[in-house]
């Protein structure tokens, strides 16, 4: 008791360095761990949604990036399709065209433009407000709203694509009616719009004032200071209308739900062509192959890190005894007023063994935050 | 209290050797210790206290023939029978003036600290002027207010003999002439032997005897 008495006062005495050496100390213990728990989730997660995710159309390129762009709504851009394509899919007969237009953020979650088929095929519930039904709505997922601290009858505004295209997409203002039941998934993170709102926030869509004004002899005359509406409201809701033909309006991708396998492979085969400028991936399998090679990253990662954490714990080892060297001077006291090797050793021993359970009890508590809150960090991941 | 015979003790390697003929100090004796810079005052004090084995010659402090006692039980001997009292106060940095006090409790072989040397402690610290600064640490206490810490430590276990090497070599002539009184005052009180090496001539007419430890030692 007497050596940890002391070697605890000397911890708060010489609080920086310890609390220096709890931190690295608990780094060391927690980051493969972390590393670990949100590794296993993502796979979980990466692997779990893709398997009920049929079929992706996109444009030819990356599969990857089309389907985590249409799968998980992360920062991945892949090239847009149009609306040809989706109808394309309905045509066929074969299978349920969702259509997916995530080229927008709010407060730094992605607006993501579909249909209400979308809920269906994901079982998304409404928990709070009601499903969106006119223009200009939107439902929250569950991380959004909570961390916006947003709720029906609130509203977001969609940010500009690129902050210094001042001619570029106006913002729009999106009023909410509900906020969707949390699910651990990327929905979680997005906020969801009717497609044609997606339409109007990219300009293809709009509503404005009169342009004409009837003069006294009937003469109509444009106006050359045309104000486009920045909110959708029933007052205004029927001057919005969309301008060009409606099968070159962008999609990012569209999600296909085939009726049944046969269909689905016939489907498969029309986009197998390379001349093709659309593909249709399966996203089981592009994940598959993804989580193999985080996998074999993370081994590598893994041998990173145990060498990192073999040169920290040399530091935290010449730091504890630079620091047991300036304590000379006391351990002569000690030693002349009776104390034994046996003793300075146990004091050296319980100060190496406070930090190590100080290291241990704050790794503990950072590698159950993680675990605790592992759906909404890999929900985070996926999304960057 | 001490009788030291034909004393011999020389450090590993050569150089420094020291030889005491006689010495001989009587229970409750005050006793200073003069004599130039290096010829083996502390190390004298070291053999008193057990810190150093004599390599030849008979020495026997309050009873204890240390020289056959082995290292732990000339530890033991240290903390129950030795206070030390060092020019430079030795106080722990990081304990405050009252756990510095307890030390010898933390630290010491075969002392258990309890209530009744907790206030002991308090009461050593009420008698030396320091009860106000018990809960300040070593850096913001004064010179003397140290060394009246670090005298409540050398006294808190009630020693029999208490060794003192310099204990006021680094305090001014008013406050060193204090701490001499305060060591010598609980001294009295508690019946122990003073041996304290110092420079400090002028001191010199307190103590019961004084040994110029030119004429002590033999050279080697």
């Amino acid at each position: 008791m007497n050596a940890l008495f002391l070697a605890f006062a000397h911890l708060r005495w010489t609080w920086a360095r310890s609390l220096l050496l709890v931190v690295v100390g608990a780094l060391i213990l927690s980051v493969p761990l972390v590393t670990q728990v949100l590794l296993r989730g993502s796979e979980e997660a990466l692997t779990r949604r893709a398997e009920v995710t049929p079929l992706v159309l996109g444009a030819r390129g990356s599969q990857l990036d089309l389907v985590m762009s249409a799968v998980y709504f992360s920062q991945d851009r892949a090239q847009p399709v149009t609306r040809a394509a989706e109808d394309a899919v309905w045509d066929s007969g074969l299978a349920l065209p969702i259509p997916l237009h995530t080229a927008f953020q709010t407060n730094g979650a992605r607006i993501v433009g579909t249909s209400l088929d979308y809920f269906d095929f994901r079982g998304l519930q409404v928990a709070e407000g009601r499903q969106m039904a006119l223009l200009g709505e939107a439902v929250l997922g569950a991380q959004v709203a909570d961390r916006l601290g947003l709720g029906p009858g609130d509203t977001v505004v969609s940010s500009p694509e690129n902050l210094f295209d001042l001619d570029g997409v106006y913002p729009l203002e999106l009023k909410i009616t509900g906020v969707l039941a949390a699910t651990g998934t990327p929905d979680d993170e997005a906020v969801f719009t009717d497609v044609k709102t997606t339409w109007i926030i990219a300009g293809i869509g709009h509503g404005h004032d009169d342009v004409v004004t009837p003069d006294d002899a009937g003469n109509v005359t444009a106006n050359a200071a045309i104000t486009q509406f920045q909110r959708i409201t029933p007052e205004n809701i029927d001057s919005f209308h969309f301008h060009g033909a409606a099968s070159d309006y962008p999609l990012s991708a569209v999600l296909v739900a085939p009726y049944d396998t046969r269909s689905g492979t016939i489907l498969r085969g029309r986009y197998l062509d390379p001349e093709n400028p659309l593909q249709m991936t399966v996203p089981a399998e592009v994940v598959a192959g993804l989580v193999d090679r985080i996998f074999r990253i993370a081994a590598l990662l893994d041998a990173v890190t145990l060498v990192i954490g073999i040169a920290a714990l040399g530091a935290i080892g010449l730091s504890l005894f630079l620091a047991w060297s300036l304590r000379a001077p006391e351990i002569e006291t000690a030693r002349r007023l009776g104390a034994g090797r046996f003793m300075i050793l146990r004091l050296a021993f319980a100060e190496i063994a406070l930090l190590l359970i100080l290291s241990a009890g704050l790794a503990t508590g950072l590698v159950t935050v993680v675990t605790m809150n592992g759906d909404s960090l890999v929900a985070w991941i996926l999304a960057l | 209290m001490i009788a030291a015979r034909d004393l011999s003790f020389a450090y590993p390697g050569g150089g420094f050797a020291l030889k005491v003929p006689a010495l001989d100090v009587a229970p409750s004796e005050r006793v200073g210790v003069i004599g130039p810079s290096g010829t083996g005052k502390t190390t004298l004090l070291n053999l008193v206290a057990g810190m150093v084995r004599a390599d030849a010659g008979a020495l026997t402090v309050a009873g204890s023939d240390l020289a056959t006692l082995d290292d732990a039980a000339r530890r033991r001997f240290r903390a129950t029978h030795v206070g030390f009292i060092f020019q430079n106060f030795a106080l722990v940095d990081y304990l405050n003036a009252y756990e510095n006090i307890l030390y010898p409790y933390r630290v010491g072989l075969g002392l258990r600290l309890d209530a009744q040397v907790r206030d002991r402690a308090r009461a050593l610290a009420e008698a030396c002027g320091i009860a106000h600064r018990l809960k300040s640490h070593p850096a913001a206490l004064s010179g003397g207010e140290q060394q009246r810490v670090a005298i409540c430590r050398a006294l808190v276990t009630r020693p029999k003999l208490i060794l003192a090497d310099e204990a006021t070599g680094n305090l001014d002539p008013e406050t060193k002439e204090a701490i001499l009184d305060l060591l010598f005052d609980r001294a009295s009180d508690m019946q122990a032997t003073v041996l304290a090496v110092t420079h400090d001539h002028d001191l010199l007419p307190r103590f019961d005897r004084v040994i110029d430890f030119a004429t002590l030692r033999q050279p080697a």
